[in-house]
């Protein structure tokens, strides 16, 4: 069979991410891909644990001076909502609606840009006060996880938009179904790091 | 490469019925949602009310582990058939991450 085949919405398959061998493949890969990412944010946050208020005597940097909750509340809820929208998207792609599921997926990768824009500014308010990358061990251990993240998301939009773009035409079929559902499991993925960044650096950070 | 797809078509009650399925399945996500919303409020809000740390840091660790399991359980479908590799990956991933972070947090003492 064709994988450009054109199905309707009665004759679309159930699982329409597992449907051939290669989107098999694919799923499972994927999943295997995240695992590795689990241990690679696992290490992150296990150095910046144990780095965290590493300053040189005479530097004042700490987590409970430093960080700003309000702007992190709203950085969350944007992520959180993003994870939302893409299970949106899920839901019309297991529909076979392919233009619900795209203007889903555009919504969620305008919530992601507006959760990497203020990243990009926390960052550059941290930098204007001289909590610059090499400022102390904490500076680097937290520029490193945060930042590891912040370039998660980066290549996530970036993803998305090329799906977005390149799908248009086309339209919903078995060759790019397993394609949009592994991007959403990307960006749960990156929503789950996001809920113990918060967690651990900001809202740990602040109690002390 | 070969895809041996056979393309069968619903009968209307099958698509009702999966349509049906479909609706309460995102019934329950959007549930999700607000539980995790809820959770995050709580999280931040027993940081903002200055409670003892050695209260505060274990409740919002846990309600970040609740969080993150409904991610992955829901949003990611791990709940649904055809998940045991992806459950072995991800259980891996979290055992060796909680050794490292054990590791680090026990063992560098600077």
């Amino acid at each position: 069979m064709d994988l450009n085949t054109k199905f309707t919405a009665k004759s679309w398959p159930d699982h329409p991410e597992t449907a051939t061998m290669e989107a098999k493949n694919k799923f499972v890969g994927f999943w295997l891909f995240l695992g590795g990412e689990t241990i690679l944010f696992a290490t992150l946050f296990a150095t910046y644990l144990a780095l965290r208020n590493s300053v040189p005597s005479g530097n004042d940097f700490s987590t409970d001076t430093l960080f700003e909750l309000p702007l992190v509340f709203v950085m969350t809820m944007l992520l959180l909502t993003s994870s939302l929208t893409s299970v949106y998207a899920m839901y019309h792609m297991k529909n076979y609606n392919f233009k619900a599921m795209q203007l889903w997926l555009a919504i969620t990768g305008f919530l992601g840009l507006g959760f990497l824009g203020f990243e990009v500014y926390e960052f550059t308010h941290y930098i204007h006060l001289g909590f610059t990358y090499g400022n102390s061990a904490f500076s680097s251990a937290f520029y490193t996880l945060v930042g590891t993240h912040g370039l998660h998301v980066a290549i996530g939009l970036v993803w998305l938009s090329l799906l977005i773009l390149r799908n248009a035409r086309r339209g919903l079929n078995l060759y790019n179904a397993t394609k949009y559902y592994t991007f959403s499991l990307y960006w749960h993925f990156i929503d789950v790091v996001w809920v113990f960044i918060f967690t651990v650096v900001y809202l740990m950070g602040v109690v002390g | 490469m070969a895809h041996d797809i056979e393309i069968i078509e619903k009968t209307p009650a099958e698509y009702t019925y999966k349509k049906r399925n479909a609706d309460r399945a995102m019934r329950g996500q959007l549930m999700m949602f607000a539980l995790m919303i809820f959770m995050t409020l709580i999280s931040f809000t027993a940081v903002q009310a200055g409670f003892s740390p050695l209260f505060v840091i274990p409740v919002i660790l846990l309600l970040a582990a609740v969080q993150v399991g409904l991610q992955l359980y829901y949003f990611m479908h791990m709940k649904e058939e055809g998940h045991g590799l992806p459950s072995m990956f991800m259980y891996t991933g979290v055992l060796i991450g909680f050794l490292t972070v054990l590791a680090f947090v026990t063992i560098i003492w600077w």
